[in-house]
């Protein structure tokens, strides 16, 4: 058994205490994902397995055996060019030293597919009728776990409304 | 973190006999523990991952709801069943951690996180009867705005910070175990300890036992409920105060009442006080204060945590009122 990463099949570390992040950045040199915290109060080292988005420094890399991981460095086509998500990013100014950012977009990504399937909020009126649409203030309490010092916060929401604009969730 | 033997459980019985054997922790989502074993808090032999455990979510016979312990918060939230019969859990599963968290967590590990303490973390820095009993508890006389004001002891002050086992609470809902010695069954709030001289022991688990699943009972009450969590920000904190209740009013008297409390003691607080209060009365603005008031006076403040008693009044009168507004 392995993890797949990307579309690429890895082995696992023999040490059981790796992280899934100490996993991505110091053995297989995908430093896209950040350290931050490393306790879970931050999201900078959020990816998606399985569609779902998680913090890789609480997950150990052995809890991901079987699974698919897709960091920041699989979201660009594969001639180079940007996500959407990514350019919005650049065009709402969505970032200032650009640390949080890589768990900011994986974060938003998987966000944006918990909005399509009607998922609620601590913040939507009726939890059996869902959200009702994709408001500022649902998006600020769905990205609450990625905290972002430069204060760029305004700008993160604003291209997340961005992709949003147009697409029916 | 110290070094450990790592086994994934195919099924119950595999992960009870490893844990038996290897006297292993059980390892969910890791959202509590990987980080309390890189804190070198907890530094057990082996984990038995049982997060791979089938976790469904049944209808029982009664019309109630059987969760099993390895499913991810996030999918209990989002339930359907959940969401229009058991509001209350729903929202209080979206008020705890973050989107991430919730996507890992499972129901087993939610319940048997530890308190976040700030002095139960301080490992260089604080003494903690949880880690070393004896030694002392820098929380009380200490930076204590989020501990407890129930239950307390002179050895510990600390809180349980889930919010799901409050709504577990509220809803009379069962943890099925499952042991050596075979299965059982304890309701929720019998579940956590307060700490009296034991602060370290925090659940009535047994050695090797294992959560496998909570039960859910339908109710009125459970149907017409809401929780509400007040916090430091408005998101992705843990609670102050929090509050899970339901209520069904009959022919303008409340026929069935649940509230509990979190934030306020080492185990969800179920205000069995104030439900006496108001049981068989008209509901009203005044009725609920009145039972705010007999749940509190048995409060128990420090220094820096006074504010809490008040503050849980003003949220069970605010609850209420919502759900009376809602049957009205």
């Amino acid at each position: 058994m392995a993890i797949v990463i990307n579309g690429m099949e890895y082995p696992l570390p023999d040490d059981f205490r790796v992280s899934l992040l100490d996993l991505l950045r110091e053995r297989l040199g995908l430093t896209g994902t950040k350290l931050g915290c490393n306790q879970g109060a931050c999201g900078a080292c959020t990816v998606i397995v399985d569609g779902a988005r998680v913090l890789s420094c609480l997950t150990l890399a052995v809890q991901a055996e079987g699974r698919e991981v897709r960091t920041i460095e699989g979201l660009a086509s594969e001639d180079g060019r940007l996500h959407r998500l990514q350019h919005a990013f650049i065009e709402h100014d969505g970032l200032q030293c650009g640390y949080c950012t890589p768990g900011q977009i994986c974060s938003a990504l998987a966000m944006v597919e918990e909005l399509r399937r009607g998922e609620p909020s601590y913040v939507t009126a009726d939890l059996a009728e869902g959200p009702k649409g994709a408001t500022r203030q649902e998006i600020r309490e769905r990205m609450s776990g990625n905290l972002c010092r430069c204060g760029a916060h305004n700008g993160i929401v604003e291209a997340i409304e961005e992709m949003l604009a147009g697409e029916a969730v | 973190m110290r070094s450990f033997e790592y086994r994934r459980a195919a099924d119950r019985t595999e992960a009870l006999s490893i844990a038996a054997a290897e006297r292993a922790r059980y390892l969910g989502g890791g959202t509590n523990l990987v980080d309390l074993m890189r804190q070198n808090i907890e530094a057990p032999a082996a984990l038995v991952d049982v997060s791979r455990l089938p976790g469904t979510i049944e209808n029982t016979p009664n019309g109630g709801l059987l969760i099993g312990a390895a499913v991810r918060n996030s999918v209990v939230a989002t339930h359907p069943v959940v969401r229009t019969r058991y509001p209350m859990l729903s929202r209080a599963l979206l008020a705890g951690a973050s989107a991430q968290i919730r996507n890992m967590a499972t129901v087993g590990g939610n319940i048997l996180q530890r308190t976040r303490c700030a002095y139960f973390y301080d490992v260089a820095g604080s003494r903690c009867n949880k880690r070393e009993l004896g030694a002392g508890c820098d929380a009380i006389g200490g930076f204590n705005r989020h501990h407890a004001i129930f239950g307390t002891s002179e050895h510990c002050i600390a809180t349980h910070p889930s919010d799901m086992c409050v709504a577990l609470a509220a809803l009379d809902a069962m943890v099925h175990l499952a042991g050596a010695d075979g299965e059982r069954s304890v309701p929720m709030i019998d579940f956590h300890r307060l700490p009296g001289v034991n602060p370290q022991i925090e659940t009535v688990l047994r050695p090797g036992e294992l959560i496998t699943a909570i039960e859910l009972t339908p109710s009125a009450a459970a149907a017409n409920s809401a929780y509400r969590k007040v916090r430091d920000r408005s998101s992705y904190a843990f609670a102050l105060v929090s509050v899970a209740a339901g209520l069904e009013v009959v022919a303008g008297k409340i026929e069935d009442v649940r509230i509990a409390l979190g934030g306020v003691a080492a185990k969800p607080w179920r205000a069995a006080r104030a439900e006496e209060v108001l049981r068989g009365q008209v509901p009203n603005r005044e009725r609920f204060r009145e039972a705010a008031d007999a749940e509190l006076s048995a409060a128990k403040s420090f220094d820096g945590n006074g504010f809490k008693t008040e503050l849980a009044k003003r949220t069970i009168v605010a609850v209420l009122g919502e759900l009376n507004g809602a049957v009205a």
